[in-house]
């Protein structure tokens, strides 16, 4: 457990967030030629997060847990504003942004190229940018890979630059989605110091693994989400052993 | 004190919610060089692995337009409009570019699933950033078009400087429509399916192999209309500055004008209103 600097000014304020998605059915079995017909088109709804109310304060570090499906990227998406909540709200001191750029990234142009991609993407000016990229090749450590397409990186290599050029920028309100297995171990160290450090330096962080270890490595309060509701909020240990309880109960079922 | 105005008394900010357009115009100057970026670096990707490289870029349309060249060739006859081959590189160049425009831009927002679950940022950026890397695709192209006029011993003039307020034009209305048609199809996919069709329907309509006042001479409501087709307008526009014995019409300038300053506007607000949804699937 780690010492927090927590204050009592909120960051985040999830307010009864819910988060909804169309989606055309071909999901349900057909049962026969009719049913088969008749389903075609039609709309179904999933609803991904139902309703779930919580704040974050300065200098928190708090871990997401949950099942597979439980909602736990989609509320953190509405969080980041990228799909936002069809009903409730959520406010924000500054910006949250996901740590990822790996979508942006080009694998036929050189690790250099897509430093200069990715770090458009996260939002740096061109001039910031330019400074950066020495840090940024440093960190990821491809020195002598970065003039080479990245199509012939292997994947933890590939891992390292998308980690190192999101790593790199400053942010209001740090969101991690299952980031931290990263490249080889030494990397993987690496990365999670420099996750401590970005946390001293961001409002917040949110981090969403299964990890249950590195969670309580690195969080100072867990949120636990089951079926996009909220389940339990409260000191990592304890939030923690509750949802390991739960998860080993559905598979003794 | 309920937690929206907890929230706002803290001086958090809403988030998710579709900002107001002067905001928006704003977000999307400040992303200007991620767009550009982004299309120079997606051309240049696009045929790294081919041993030509970008050779490609002009090749492809001159294998078009020499396998239109020999079919409408020989089937059009007497129809053949005079410098059937400056003619007809004019109309197959402009077309590809107005095609490439159309096709990428539909499926700007559809194709990026990715990139739209984990950064943020105004999205209209995609479809003008998809018609910005045809542009770029375009201008070798360009070069190669001119070169072609010169072998054909067109004289060089200063007509041809009209090829920039041309393309200009139809760069704003590839814009627009690419904004306009990637919006539809994020909310009704069908729509992607249709594209090829329309789009083989406007490169048999806008007089890419033949003139369309000749052909359509017997039909004066169908050449009537024929001739309010932007693509035609376009295409017969830089016929006219580049071939000495075409010239540029009015009217066509003013149909040009009004298609693209139109298309583009209206595109850019008809995206912007749909903000918030892009990606949500």
């Amino acid at each position: 457990m780690e010492e927090t600097k927590s204050s009592s000014k909120p960051v985040v304020v999830v307010d009864d967030v819910h988060v909804t998605y169309e989606v055309y059915g071909t999901g349900k079995k057909a049962r026969s030629a009719g049913a088969k017909l008749a389903k075609q088109a039609r709309m179904r709804e999933v609803r991904a997060v139902k309703g779930v109310s919580f704040v974050v304060y300065e200098g928190e570090t708090v871990g997401i847990v949950g099942s597979n499906g439980s909602g736990k990227s989609s509320l953190m998406r509405a969080i980041a504003g990228l799909f936002p909540a069809t009903k409730g709200a959520v406010f924000t001191l500054g910006r949250a942004t996901m740590l990822g750029v790996g979508a942006a990234l080009l694998p036929n142009l050189s690790g250099e190229k897509n430093i200069m991609l990715g770090g458009l993407a996260m939002g740096y000016e061109k001039k910031e940018l330019a400074e950066a990229t020495a840090s940024i090749v440093d960190f990821s450590g491809l020195k002598e890979f970065i003039d080479l397409p990245m199509r012939t990186y292997s994947q933890g290599m590939s891992a390292r630059l998308r980690f190192s050029i999101a790593a790199s920028k400053k942010h209001d309100i740090l969101i991690i989605d299952e980031a931290l297995a990263v490249g080889d171990r030494q990397f993987r160290l690496k990365a999670e110091e420099k996750i401590r450090q970005m946390r001293q330096e961001a409002g917040a962080v949110l981090l969403v693994s299964h990890n249950m270890k590195s969670i309580q490595d690195t969080c100072n309060r867990v949120i636990w989400l089951e079926k996009g509701e909220l389940v339990m909020d409260g000191k990592p240990k304890e939030v923690c052993d509750a949802f390991i309880a739960f998860m080993e109960k559905g598979e003794d079922d | 004190m309920n937690l929206s105005d907890f929230a706002k008394s803290n001086g958090l900010k809403i988030i998710g919610t579709r900002p107001s357009f002067f905001e928006y115009l704003k977000q999307v100057w400040a992303g200007r060089d991620f767009a550009f970026t982004m299309s120079l670096y997606a051309s240049e990707s696009a045929n790294a692995r081919t041993r030509l490289g970008r050779w490609w870029l002009i090749l492809t349309p001159s294998l078009q337009a020499l396998a239109y060249g020999l079919v409408f060739g020989l089937i059009l006859g007497s129809l053949r409009p005079e410098n059937f081959i400056p003619f007809l590189i004019t109309g197959v160049f402009l077309f590809s570019f107005f095609s490439g425009s159309f096709s990428s831009g539909a499926k700007s927002i559809t194709s990026s699933s990715g990139l739209l679950k984990t950064v943020s940022f105004p999205r209209i950026l995609l479809p003008l950033s998809a018609v910005l890397r045809e542009f770029i695709n375009f201008l070798p192209q360009l070069g190669l078009l001119l070169l072609v006029m010169l072998i054909f011993r067109q004289e060089l003039t200063w007509d041809w400087l009209y090829l920039i307020p041309i393309t200009l034009l139809m760069f704003l209305f590839s814009t627009g429509l690419a904004m306009i048609s990637a919006r539809l199809t994020v909310q009704l996919k069908d729509l992607g399916k249709l594209i090829p069709f329309v789009t083989r329907f406007m490169f048999y309509t806008s007089g890419i192999f033949f003139e369309v006042e000749r052909v359509f001479s017997s039909y004066p409501e169908v050449l009537a209309v024929a001739l309010l087709n932007p693509v035609h307008a376009f295409i017969s526009l830089a016929r006219g500055a580049l071939i000495n014995d075409l010239s540029m019409n009015t009217s066509l300038w003013i149909i040009a004008s009004l298609w693209s300053v139109g298309t583009f506007l209206f595109g850019v607000l008809f995206f912007w209103r749909a903000e918030a949804r892009y990606g949500r699937d």
